[in-house]
């Protein structure tokens, strides 16, 4: 069945020129995040901060119901279990919150073994709903916990916070308060965070790992029968979203130093939102995550003071992106223009629309 | 040498039984034509060959391995492919997409290694001007020419087909046949699945003839068709 190279007209293409030009501008702006601290002022780092954490949820969450079809209402496990992590070992063992932040991620990693043992039983809109259960049964257990606050919470010791590492080096270096540094430190891991996150989640799609994911998603029973393990592909996703909710989780609840199991295991907060922010951008896309962060927060600036309106707003908003554009702003633009900034589509481009084949004459 | 055998499985949903004590075996190279009516438990027999269905009881050996108890994705790492009868397309993914991903899972090689492989593959099947459009977008036909494309994409050594030619009009039923009479000849055994018979029985060497989930007959296609019994039931009472 081999062909040389030489031979075949064909080759496959990923890369668009939009993609070209894309590329170029995530650096430029990614460079101009890195160095905004400079310039900035506190409440904008603070934003953004809230925006890149927001994102890194919703880019896991894509990656989990948009690529994988797992749609799960109980990321907000993860992002508790992942916040409890860094609160417990930086107040019982006294480690310094920025490790911390690894041992968020890992306990989520962890905990999502015996969360997908269960909720794996399940299909489609069971599934959701036993990832919810689960959730609301990891809120319960971690409210039971005295030495962290049980259900009323605790804060983060004012010797941890005001220790943290780097943040008398950033003090120093911009000119701060101790406070402000913290902000700017967790902005830089945030940062961090939400490139790993895309860069991850992108490197994964283009790669034979993401052609399994896709086709488990359409197909469950095709897909086996095409020697692809269906299950492995599930529990990869489910646990490297887990890892990445966790992280996020740990460093939210690092930046806001105070904690509750209500607050750390909200539903509303780190799923519903997420999942509004994922449906108005456009699931099954990177760009949509994005565009729909900055809808959520531009729509949570403008009306999060009229406080139950606000909430009825962004429900209506999400039933009509579901009517009117049901793949989303991003999705429906896309559609529209042809552009793909992260396009993942492997294209066949025939080389040669008439290939030359010798002559019976010659 | 035997490639598959089949020693006496069954398989039931509750009172219903689609596979009765199946026994039979196929040598490696043959293609081998499976008939019977409506409801004979044909595409059951399939899904027990691949794993999609799990046997009751009996044993189904793979190249001399029993592979009862394994997985479909087993089964297709070994060289088992299939076509389903219903075309079970990635729709979201591309016709190319899903051939490559066909490829380098069933092969288990690299997507690269695969690709003009799988390029090839849609020129074979006639597939090749819709490479780059989502396979939820084909006409029945052409998710039927994907069916057995993606088969082909894994190189199975044993092929399944399972009603690829229902549909066709005559011209392209005839260009089906040479494509799979091509695949025969590159040495693939074929179980093929079929109402067209004038389509299976230029291909096939020998038939088997399913009813109520029993063999009721298999042999070289004109004495089947001959057989009193198989006429009466496949066909109708006649004659």
């Amino acid at each position: 069945m081999n062909t040389p190279a030489s031979r075949t007209p064909y080759r496959v293409e990923t890369r668009t020129r939009t993609s070209s030009i894309a590329g170029f501008t995530a650096i430029a702006v990614v460079v101009l995040l890195v160095v905004l601290p400079a310039f900035a002022s506190r409440s904008l780092i603070q934003d953004l901060f809230f925006i890149l954490t927001m994102l890194t949820l919703a880019q896991f969450w894509n990656l989990l119901a948009g690529y994988g079809g797992l749609v799960s209402v109980g990321q907000q496990a993860f992002v508790g279990i992942g916040a409890y992590a860094l609160f417990s070992t930086v107040i019982l063992w006294g480690l310094d919150p920025v490790p911390a932040i690894l041992l968020g991620g890992l306990a989520a990693l962890v905990l999502a073994v015996p969360f997908g043992f269960f909720a794996f039983r399940l299909q489609g809109a069971y599934f959701a709903i036993g990832t919810w259960v689960l959730a609301e049964v990891a809120r319960l257990v971690v409210a039971q916990w005295k030495a962290v606050g049980g259900g009323t919470g605790t804060s983060l010791p004012r010797s941890a916070t005001e220790s943290i590492i780097f943040t008398s080096e950033i003090a120093t270096l911009f000119g701060v308060r101790a406070s402000a540094a913290r902000d700017i430190l967790a902005y830089w891991l945030a940062l961090v965070l939400a490139i790993v996150a895309i860069g991850g989640i992108y490197w994964l799609l283009r790669s034979k790992r993401g052609l399994a994911l896709a086709a488990v998603r359409d197909n469950p029973q095709a897909a086996r029968s095409v020697g692809v393990d269906a299950q492995r592909v599930k529990w990869f996703v489910f646990l490297v979203a887990a890892l990445g909710t966790g992280l996020t989780g740990a460093l939210i609840y690092m930046q806001k130093a105070r904690i509750s199991p209500d607050a750390a295991f909200s539903l509303n907060d780190w799923t519903a939102y997420v999942i509004f922010i994922v449906v108005i951008g456009g699931i099954g896309t990177i760009e949509g995550p994005i565009v729909g962060v900055l809808v959520f927060f531009a729509l949570q600036a403008l009306l999060a003071q009229y406080g139950a309106w606000y909430l009825m707003v962004l429900g209506v908003i999400g039933i009509g992106v579901m009517l009117l554009a049901p793949r989303g702003l991003w999705g429906s633009f896309s559609d529209r223009t042809g552009i793909q900034l992260f396009p993942i589509r492997r294209r066949l481009v025939v080389g040669a629309l008439t290939p030359k084949t010798p002559s019976r004459e010659e | 040498m035997s490639i598959i055998a089949l020693d006496s499985v069954s398989k039931s949903f509750g009172a219903l039984k689609v596979a009765d004590a199946i026994t039979f075996e196929v040598r490696a190279g043959e293609a081998l034509g499976i008939i019977g009516p409506n409801g004979a438990g044909k595409s059951s027999l399939f899904n027990l060959i691949t794993g999609n269905l799990a046997a009751d009881s009996g044993s189904i050996r793979f190249l001399d391995e029993d592979v009862t108890r394994q997985s479909a994705m087993q089964r297709c790492l070994k060289g088992i492919g299939r076509s389903f009868q219903i075309p079970q397309p990635f729709g979201k993914m591309t016709v190319f997409e899903n051939l490559l991903v066909a490829a380098a899972f069933g092969q288990g090689r690299s997507e690269r290694a695969v690709a003009m492989q799988a390029a090839e593959i849609l020129e074979r099947t006639g597939l090749l001007g819709r490479a780059n459009v989502l396979a939820d977008s084909l006409s029945l036909l052409e998710r039927k020419r994907l069916e057995l494309a993606r088969a082909l994409a894994t190189d199975p050594k044993l092929l399944l087909l399972d009603e690829i030619a229902g549909g066709l009009t005559e011209g392209e039923c005839g260009q089906l046949v040479r494509t799979i009479r091509d695949i025969h000849a590159n040495g693939t055994t074929i179980i093929w699945i079929e109402h067209v018979l004038h389509a299976l029985t230029s291909v096939v060497e020998r038939l088997l003839v399913l009813d109520f989930g029993k063999v009721i007959g298999i042999g070289e296609p004109a004495s089947i068709m001959a057989s009193p019994q198989v006429r009466e039931i496949y066909l109708g009472i006649e004659v």
